[in-house]
């Protein structure tokens, strides 16, 4: 076999990029077609039913099931505001002393009035939810009443792990060599509202500061999960994440541990320090996987940028690539043998292998599955 | 599907895996059923492909390319029936792409109707996302919000015997008619609710479904309180399972065209072919398949309380009871993190001869859940992932056993009152009459030694007494269950010849005692006549090669204060199978004696390693 596919992230300085921006249910479509869209833009919205809740009134107003609705002084549907008397019964012996009266807990109407278990639903006022453009672009399509797809050219870099949900904001590089990873005394006030990028690692101190502040994310190379644990207050089980109570969003684009950005990455976000974007920390890594991302809107080709000549899919002699398991984690390299036989790895296991040279020369096999190809 | 099974010759199987879509070719060689080949290819449900056909076909070409056999036409449709060296007679599926079977279940007694329709559920192969019950301690708005924010693809309602109670019953599809649930997939469609409770709340609760989802009444799953009569809701589920799920996902429509039976979940498939072999063989049976999102355990053991003279609803073989428990976050990649996070730190490093710093660990957990077909290349890896690997079959069978219960005190007929304190002490899982551990799933069908798979089961499941041990080398259990529906002697065939990998035999005297006293007097003879005899020692493990299909004649005479299966200080003489490991004589003690104290402990597990044969001595050595 030639080559093998090895999904890698997308790291790209010029694409096009369409968003789905649908609304959890049936809506209105605020917008309209080829109209231009900044992120905070709300492109469509609904309501939600409101929440119900459930007083058996039987119990409480002593009658049986089927007299409920005899005591009700509001019909099904019928708007009814918090504190408005609900039912009330004739009190004692029906002379009209010591009545019992339930109030309306919330503003909202009845639903339902069961004669078999005298419960009735009660439903609170719709929950409006908007959704907005999360990014700059054009409307492309227009699906009625559920949303729209905004599309648009853009520098598109995602990330392998995040946490928190969209922000919108100016990157802010924090490039000093001497001090790759971002600790407390490297944030100050002037990064409210900013995307901070750091080269290598974050740490649990630093990002709480960031929160104070009102940092709007931070893009970094790395973090330790242990502070990931301190950040958010509990330990992450499954991937599953963007809905983290954090008001700083996360995208680590290598992994867990201290881990450089890779250069290619940093060196485009370096290239737009200063130029708004859109982060959305939110990772989902089963089926229909979803990873974080940045993206910063590029309506024409950026200066300097070139079509990306297309290569042999998958991986070749020559091909950059990512270890991404122990003993190599993190180190980058380049493919110099892709022996088509099984190897028989340290730990025992048969595996399809290559050879991959470091910048000082050294070369040493991989299993196939723990690299990933970087795209150039 | 029509054909005579005496026609049957070549049957082609695929299951589709929520990322791999796994098809085997199953021939008639020499008057039996044989596996011949097997291929996979990556499942296609999600985005950019969006058509499981394809990766249906896709697999199915590899079995083609490695047979030199063409089973798809220019069309791209499966070549039936079978035309000289072409073709197959019949084709079948599983499936659990796309998140499998997603439910639902409700009932008034969490552990009574509730239950029930949690087995049933269970049992068909779904996974079940959440129990609603009358007395699960949530008032009303939060169980409706709950049936709101979870979006399964049915629900099964329950509640109350023939003639018990009504109201918790209209209760709770009160609570689902407030709730207004939409199905996981197919805008626009009702969610399917199967009612099985109370026959006389049937009335009520259609007036208040009836409208709002798509609602199907079946035969009530606790008709009395002795039994539970779980068939026909089971049905409803696999033919709703057809009709509503797998028709929305993508290429289903296409794919249920061209299988001659139902499409089956894959873990309703898994239990089928379970439960066929333990009933004909009267053997009990417990199986693990370890992926890497979630950990399945099922298990076949006898019925205790079975007695021949009650007549019963289930139809099934009641004199044993097949469970099925999904740990659904507990896995090898995906799910790693939380493995990591339910069993804790400590649990994990006490399987792991040397010291690990928890920074790096934790990261290297992390960074295999974001990376999880990442594959361990250092041996320490290696051990730190079987390490793992213990406390997710451990903690996965902690949840098998308080859930794989007898019916709560009824079958041990006990008074209703006593029904209500049930506790999870009346587990049907009898591991000194375990007959055989089957062990699947990545982690132990491909450990570089077959002895790593049989130590990790020994460690996790720690059965008793003497029990057989076995993996699926390549999980074919789904497409077996399946075809157990078609063709059971070929299913059973398949199942005894191909699908397993007999490790050997485990020989466990029950008991705890100091290290180093005797605990019982062991005598093994072949075949051929050599016998091999020793004293076993608390805290000793030793292994004798015995080969896969010879069988020995164990005698085993215990210690006064040890069990091997004929009671305490009871000799035992036993027929005992061989397998690639050969027999395992665990001297450990159970429950299973590991020193606190962390340089005793290293020092006994390199011993217990060493002694099996796990790791390379080298590695073990520098550790």
């Amino acid at each position: 076999m030639g080559h093998v596919y090895t999904p890698g992230l997308k790291v790209t300085e010029y694409t096009s990029i369409d968003k789905h921006r649908i609304l959890p249910l049936k809506g209105d479509v605020m917008v309209e077609l080829d109209q231009v869209v900044k992120p905070e833009d709300i492109v469509a919205k609904t309501e939600l039913p409101g929440n119900v809740d459930q007083i058996n009134l039987a119990n409480i107003l002593g009658c049986g099931p089927d007299d409920v609705e005899f005591y009700l002084k509001f019909d099904i549907g019928e708007k009814i505001k918090a504190g408005e008397i609900l039912a009330q019964n004739r009190g004692l012996f029906g002379t009209g002393l010591f009545k019992t009266s339930i109030k309306m807990p919330f503003d909202g109407n009845i639903e339902m009035v069961s004669k078999v278990t005298g419960n009735v639903l009660l439903r609170a006022k719709p929950i409006p939810v908007e959704v907005s453009a999360y990014i700059e672009g054009k409307v492309s399509k227009i699906i009625p009443e559920e949303g729209v797809v905004i599309t648009t050219n853009a520098t598109f870099i995602q990330g392998i792990f995040g946490v928190g949900g969209e922000r919108f904001g100016e990157i802010v590089v924090l490039d000093n060599s001497s001090q790759p990873d971002l600790t407390p005394d490297l944030v100050d006030d002037s990064h409210r509202n900013k995307i901070l990028v750091c080269r290598r690692r974050v740490d649990a101190t630093a990002f709480e500061k960031a929160m104070d502040i009102g940092v709007k994310a931070i893009v970094a190379g790395g973090i330790d999960d242990r502070d990931l644990k301190q950040i958010i207050g509990f330990d992450i089980g499954v991937a599953i994440t963007g809905s983290e109570d954090i008001s700083t969003s996360l995208v680590v684009t290598e992994g867990f541990g201290v881990i450089p950005m890779a250069q290619r990455t940093f060196d485009i976000l370096k290239k737009y320090n200063g130029r708004s974007a859109s982060v959305n920390g939110a990772t989902q890594i089963r089926a229909g996987v979803i990873r974080p991302e940045i993206v910063i809107n590029q309506p024409t080709p950026p200066k300097g940028y070139e079509e990306p000549v297309e290569t042999k899919i998958g991986l070749n002699i020559g091909s950059m690539v990512r270890i991404i398991r122990y003993p190599y984690f993190g180190k980058l390299g380049e493919v110099s043998d892709l022996p088509p036989e099984l190897h028989t790895l340290e730990s025992g296991s048969k595996a399809r292998v290559l050879k991959v040279r470091f910048d000082d020369g050294e070369e040493v096999l991989v299993p196939r599955a723990n690299i990933e190809t970087i795209e150039s | 599907m029509n054909k005579n099974p005496e026609d049957i010759k070549v049957i082609l199987a695929t299951d589709c895996g929520s990322t791999t879509t796994k098809a085997i070719l199953i021939m008639l060689q020499d008057d039996e059923y044989r596996l011949v080949v097997r291929g996979e290819a990556p499942t296609t449900v999600e985005a950019p492909f969006e058509d499981v056909t394809m990766g249906v076909l896709n697999a199915v070409a590899e079995v083609s390319e490695l047979t030199d056999r063409e089973l798809i036409t220019e069309e791209g449709a499966i070549i039936r029936p079978v035309k000289g060296d072409t073709g197959c007679d019949i084709y079948i599926s599983t499936s659990s792409a796309g998140g499998g079977l997603q439910m639902m279940v409700a009932g008034v007694v969490r552990n009574m109707t509730a239950k029930s329709a949690e087995h049933a559920a269970l049992g068909a192969g779904a996974i079940v996302m959440d129990v609603i019950a009358s007395n699960d301690h949530r008032l009303p708005y939060q169980q409706i919000e709950r049936i709101r924010q979870l979006r399964p693809d049915m629900i099964l309602l329950s509640g109350g015997i023939d003639g018990g109670t009504v109201t918790h019953v209209v209760e709770l599809a009160e609570l689902i008619a407030a709730a207004d649930p939409k199905p996981r997939l197919g805008i626009g469609y009702h969610l399917p609710v199967i009612f099985a409770g109370n026959i006389e709340a049937r009335p009520e609760v259609k007036k208040i479904l009836e409208k709002k989802v798509d609602l199907k009444l079946v035969e009530n799953i606790r008709p009395v309180l002795e039994e539970e009569n779980l068939r026909p809701a089971r049905e409803m589920i696999h033919d709703l399972f057809m009709e509503h799920v797998m028709a929305q996902a993508p290429g289903y429509k296409k794919l249920m065209s061209w299988t001659d039976a139902p499409i089956m979940p894959t873990p309703g498939a898994v239990g089928a072919i379970m439960k066929r072999v333990a009933d004909e063989e009267g053997i009990q049976v417990l199986g693990v398949d370890i992926g890497g999102a979630t950990t399945d355990v099922f298990s076949v053991f006898k019925n205790p309380s079975y007695d021949n003279e009650k007549p019963v609803h289930e139809t099934e073989n009641p004199r044993t009871i097949f469970n099925r428990t999904v740990s659904a976050n507990l896995g090898m990649s995906y799910s790693i993190s939380n493995v990591f996070k339910e069993a804790g730190l400590e649990n994990i490093m006490r399987w792991v001869p040397f010291k690990m710093d928890e920074v790096v660990l934790r990261n290297q957990v992390k960074n295999k859940m974001i990376r999880p077909t990442t594959i361990p290349q250092a041996i320490e890896t290696l051990i730190f992932e079987q390490a793992v690997a213990r406390e997710a079959l451990r903690l996965a069978f902690i949840q098998h056993c308080s859930f794989a219960t007898t019916l709560k005190g009824v079958q041990k007929q006990r008074t209703i009152s006593e029904t209500f304190s049930q506790i999870d002490s009346d587990t049907l899982v009898d591991l000194l009459g375990l007959d055989i551990l089957i062990g699947s799933g990545g982690v132990l069908s491909h450990a570089p030694r077959r002895n790593q798979a049989a130590m990790m089961m020994l460690d996790a499941f720690q059965p008793h007494g003497i029990t057989k041990l076995a993996v699926d080398s390549i999980f074919m259990m789904p497409q077996l269950g399946v075809l157990a529906t078609l063709h059971p002697k070929a299913a059973t065939e398949v199942f005894h010849k191909d699908c397993l990998i007999h490790l050997g035999t485990a020989v466990v005297p029950v008991g705890t005692s100091k290290l180093g006293s005797d605990i019982g007097h062991y005598r093994i003879q072949r075949n051929n006549g050599e016998v091999i005899e020793g004293q076993l020692q608390f805290g000793d493990m030793i292994k004798y090669d015995l080969p896969a299909e010879e069988t020995a004649l164990l005698r085993f005479e215990p210690a006064r204060n040890f069990d091997i299966g004929n009671g305490s200080g009871k000799l035992l003489e036993t027929k005992v199978t061989g397998g690639v490991v050969g027999i395992i004589l665990d001297g450990r003690g159970r429950p299973l004696y590991i020193p606190e104290e962390d340089e005793e402990r290293v020092e006994l597990l390199k011993k217990w390693l060493l002694a099996l044969d796990i790791y390379p001595t080298d590695s073990l050595e520098r550790a």
